[in-house]
């Protein structure tokens, strides 16, 4: 979305693996643009006109009317985009999981691990979500994974035409992975199906026990909940009991893995759940 | 705020389908365990319909109440809160039967065509 305007559809997604790519539509940006010339950082078709050619007053009486009934869903389009994402995926046997979290929880460094940790059993590629910079594309690059990132701008989440550019731009092989890292938020992803395979969240020890009854939407569309920074815990406030009863209120399916990335406690439960879901 | 991305989901998908018509009126249906801000819609709206078809139309909203069902004592009863607990018997095992529509009701649409300023053309989607 525009800051100026409030349009949206501006969302900039710059493949880091070719940095001589040119840029294929007014959206879509490459690293040495978002970088370098700074006249070509904020590619922004501003097609549309902002000027008064709207009659202010519209001059006509009691014009009759009529009633149309739609009954559509409001996030229709969304919800369409999503299920060829889904069908698109399937086609290539690939796996989407969408991690979704609040900023700082550890996603990209989960995500540095797994890929290191895995590199010899599963071909991964990434999708990162980030309002601006390409910092986290470029730490998910330093491993050697294929990466695309996504600049949302004012944008507070990814949607399913994000998803849909970045997953042909990123061109992943068939039968591999893909991790989406959203835009770290509990709210706004929470509503906007991806067409990803699975939703996990990640939430870190020093959030407090209380997140999933602050945030129900997002704890609510979970397929797994990791725990991370685990190694914290002797030092925070943080009862893992209570956290599972208030998860349980609202969301009773989701499983629960506790993790600590960067020791690498439980790593291997979270290796064994998303690889069972490849099986 | 995904209530802009809602807003604007809204206004694309009236406005691409009934083409040059001015919209009067828009009909929402917004559960109240649905998540989204109403108010913040309402601020939205005016925003994302100027230079459209729907550039001045009325915003109604309707925000049917929560209803609930409860899997394991089979009680029925209204929610008002996106934390849904059987106030029976206390479980967390509720099928929401109401309140999280998200739905474009209806528009009202002026009977006769007009010119209206030209619109930014939808962003491409791949197939």
């Amino acid at each position: 979305m525009c800051a100026t305007c409030g349009c949206s559809g501006d969302a900039r997604i710059t493949d880091t693996q070719r940095i001589d790519a040119r840029t294929t539509d007014a959206r879509t940006t490459d690293t040495a643009a978002s970088t370098g010339d700074p006249s070509l950082a904020y590619p922004h078709a501003h097609s549309h006109s902002h000027g008064q050619e709207h009659p202010p007053s519209h001059g006509h009486g009691n014009p009759p009317s009529r009633t149309v009934m739609l009954e559509q869903k409001m996030l229709a389009r969304n919800d369409e985009q999503a299920a060829k994402n889904r069908t698109w995926l399937a086609e290539r046997d690939l796996l989407a999981v969408n991690l979704m979290s609040s900023p700082g929880s550890g996603k990209t460094t989960l995500l540095e691990r797994t890929i290191r940790d895995l590199s010899a059993r599963v071909q991964v590629s990434v999708v990162e979500g980030d309002q601006e910079t390409t910092f986290a594309a470029e730490r998910i690059r330093a491993t050697g994974c294929p990466v695309v990132q996504i600049n949302t701008g004012a944008g507070c989440h990814l949607d399913a035409d994000m998803l849909a550019r970045a997953l042909r731009t990123l061109d992943p092989p068939p039968s591999s992975v893909v991790f989406v890292e959203n835009v770290g938020n509990l709210v706004c992803p929470a509503l906007f199906d991806l067409g990803e395979s699975a939703r996990v969240v990640v939430m870190s020890v020093t959030e407090g026990a209380d997140k999933p009854l602050k945030y129900p939407h997002m704890f609510r569309t979970a397929d797994l909940l990791l725990l991370n920074k685990t190694d914290l815990l002797p030092y925070v406030e943080f009862d893992v009991r209570r956290f599972r009863e208030y998860l349980d209120k609202v969301n009773g399916r989701a499983q629960v893995i506790q993790v600590s990335v960067t020791r690498g406690d439980g790593m291997h439960d979270w290796y064994d759940w998303f690889l069972g879901l490849v099986a | 705020m995904h209530e802009l991305s809602l807003t604007q989901a809204v206004v694309d998908t009236i406005a691409e389908r009934f083409g040059d018509t001015h919209v009067i009126a828009v009909r929402l249906e917004i559960g109240k365990l649905s998540g989204v801000v109403v108010d913040s819609i309402r601020f939205c709206f005016d925003l994302v319909a100027e230079d459209t078809t729907l550039a001045g139309a009325r915003l109604e909203i309707v925000e049917p109440c929560g209803r609930g069902r409860c899997r394991s004592c089979s009680q029925t009863f209204d929610v008002d809160d996106p934390i849904v607990l059987c106030p029976a018997c206390g479980s967390a095992n509720v099928e929401v039967l109401s309140g999280r529509e998200l739905r474009i009701l209806s528009v009202e649409l002026s009977g006769e065509e007009r010119p209206c300023a030209p619109r930014a053309a939808a962003p491409a989607t791949p197939e």
